[in-house]
């Protein structure tokens, strides 16, 4: 699979990430080789194969719903880079 | 007897019986690292307030009779596991100020027995890469020789135990990220079967790969961690509701010299693997003939799509890194780029700063793998070879109690040799990627030197929860060899 300098910027925007103008080409080239090598998955013979989403080998894992102590804004936002009080601060959504 | 020597086993039972104290073991640790970490940059953080504050509790403990698996027994942690109150970076520059609010459940279980935390030691960013060059603190050498990779991305632990920084130490396992490094540096490394342990409060890379486990300087220290833990919690949904034994039993019935009944299966695949180095094959054959001697029988087993394995592992690890590492978006913790247009703008200028180019280009494959359109050719594909790789798996247990290989394709490489070239990097984890695939343990144990002195590890694959038998197998191999006793010469 070739990847283009076009498909780097779309992808980029997906992952909500910036590539450098100058370091596209360098990043279409390694994307394209590594999906290239990815390319022989096309070899294999999955007619009628199942999914493995994982390892795991359990279906959904149910618990009794409790109510228990909320460590509370403090401790869940001690980490916020930018906060008022109990909120968390983000640029402007709405224009 | 020196204090670096010490295993988890021997400074346990000078602790208990009065000869040192954990405080004298930890500040010789903790001066040991000063000494020596400058070269060796195994650690990003040493908090040696707190770890010599944890040593002086635990002498109390001792003191007072009330001693548990672990009491005053100094173990490093790979900086991918939550800690509270102490920075948490995941060798990420996104998480550069990251203090835990909480303890993860394995860090719990380990001060719940008396462990001391002497440090949190280098990664590649995440978990991403093989060498532990993708930090973006610092490179970690190889204790062995310091212009070598000490492998990835448990670097720092496995270097840390293998310079005696520290008795044992904690990484975590998504494609080799334990066995590799620990071949690398000639310790003892076990990834465990997939919900075995506790993944709450590991930052996740690859939820459906990633395993916590020991890197030990012998295999009973392996098991003595084992033992802590494992075992079901409610904070992970994954973790398993499945006994655990007693993992130190697997050498209570070993009669020196002996693993009759025990047979070894050799994927006929891996031996024709591109890139082979004749040092790497020449420890895996005397390897063979050690058990042989020991009395396990060997047979030619097959695991036909061992050709696809990676290229299977770099869509599932990438798409499940893609999703996961979204959460990273500069609102509630972690950096945040302060100046932008709106929200979008935000995302994009914090995620682009704060993680390298490894981690961007895992995020941009998987990003690629699951979008409309190629999720179908690529994520839905994966998954079923992923399938067929688990019944190779199934097929082969049938006939063999474990599978033996080599744990990476040769020793480690020099630091910047393969940095220009990820897919190169990505095809050395040939022989490590197929356990988490498939969700099996797997045991790296040193096994011999390459020609330079660099150490080569042998790998065990066991069935599910069958860790045992790799434990029994391990320490009848290092029983024979003896490479525990060998260590870098300062």
């Amino acid at each position: 699979m070739k990847i283009s300098t076009d498909e780097v910027t779309k992808i980029a925007h997906l992952a909500r990430l910036e590539v450098e103008p100058s370091q596209k080409e360098k990043v279409a080239e390694q994307l394209s080789h590594i999906l290239g090598y990815i390319d022989k998955l096309k070899d294999v013979d999955v007619e009628g194969v199942k999914l493995s989403s994982g390892a795991a080998f359990m279906n959904n894992v149910l618990r009794e719903d409790e109510v228990k102590e909320s460590p509370g804004p403090l401790v869940t936002l001690a980490n916020a880079p930018q906060r008022d009080e109990d909120f968390y601060i983000v640029p402007r959504v709405v224009k | 007897m020196e204090y670096h020597e010490l295993t988890i086993e021997s400074a346990g039972k000078l602790l208990t019986s009065h000869q040192i104290s954990s405080f004298e073991l930890t500040s010789a640790l903790l001066d040991r690292i000063e000494k020596y970490d400058d070269e060796i940059r195994a650690f990003i953080t040493v908090d040696k307030t707190m770890a010599l504050e944890q040593a002086r509790r635990a002498d109390q403990d001792i003191a007072a009779n009330n001693i548990l698996p672990l009491t005053g027994v100094p173990i490093a942690l790979k900086d991918l596991l939550c800690t509270k109150g102490i920075k948490t970076t995941c060798g990420s520059q996104i998480l550069n100020d990251f203090i835990p609010q909480y303890d993860g459940t394995i860090v719990n279980k380990l001060k719940e027995n008396g462990a001391v935390i002497i440090g949190k030691t280098n990664l590649d960013e995440f978990g991403m890469g093989s060498s532990t060059e993708n930090s973006s603190y610092q490179i970690t050498t190889n204790p062995w020789n310091k212009d070598h990779v000490p492998g990835g991305s448990s670097g720092g632990s496995a270097a840390a135990v293998s310079a005696r920084l520290c008795c044992a130490a904690l990484g975590t396992d998504t494609g080799g990220s334990i066995r590799q490094p620990s071949s690398h540096c000639g310790v003892v490394g076990l990834k465990p079967t997939y919900g075995r342990v506790s993944r709450f409060g590991l930052v996740s890379y690859a939820s459906s790969l990633d395993q916590i486990g020991p890197i030990t300087k012998n295999v009973k220290d392996a098991a003595i961690l084992m033992n802590i833990i494992s075992g079901h919690d409610e904070m992970d949904s994954t973790s398993a509701k499945v006994d655990v034994p007693d993992f130190t039993k697997a050498f209570d019935k070993f009669e020196k010299g002996s693993l009759k009944g025990m047979t070894a299966g050799i994927p006929k695949e891996y031996l024709c693997v591109d890139g082979i180095d004749p040092e790497v094959e020449k420890v895996f054959n005397e390897a063979k003939r050690v058990f042989k001697d020991l009395g396990v029988k060997i047979k030619e087993i097959s695991l036909p799509h061992t050709d696809y394995v990676v290229a299977a592992y770099y869509i599932i690890a990438p798409s499940e890194a893609s999703s996961n590492l979204a959460r990273f978006d500069g609102v509630k913790y972690g950096l945040r780029e302060k100046e932008s247009d709106d929200l979008i703008d935000m995302y994009k200028k914090t995620k682009s700063k704060g993680f390298g180019p490894e981690v961007k280009r895992r995020i941009m494959i998987g990003t690629y793998a699951l979008s409309a359109g190629y999720y179908d050719a690529y994520y839905g594909r994966a998954l079923k070879v992923r399938t067929l790789i688990m019944e190779d798996f199934s097929k082969a247990f049938g006939t063999c109690d474990f599978i033996l290989s080599p744990v990476a394709p040769a020793p480690a490489f020099k630091i910047g040799e393969n940095m220009d070239d990820p897919l190169t990097m990505y095809l050395t984890d040939i022989f490590t990627l197929s356990a988490n695939m498939a969700g099996i343990p797997g045991i790296s144990v040193p096994a011999g030197f390459s020609s330079k002195g660099l150490p080569i590890g042998i790998q065990m694959m066991g069935r599910r929860f069958d860790e045992l038998s790799l434990l029994r197998a391990g320490y009848g191999f290092e029983e024979t060899i003896q490479l525990d006793k060998k260590f870098p010469d300062f």
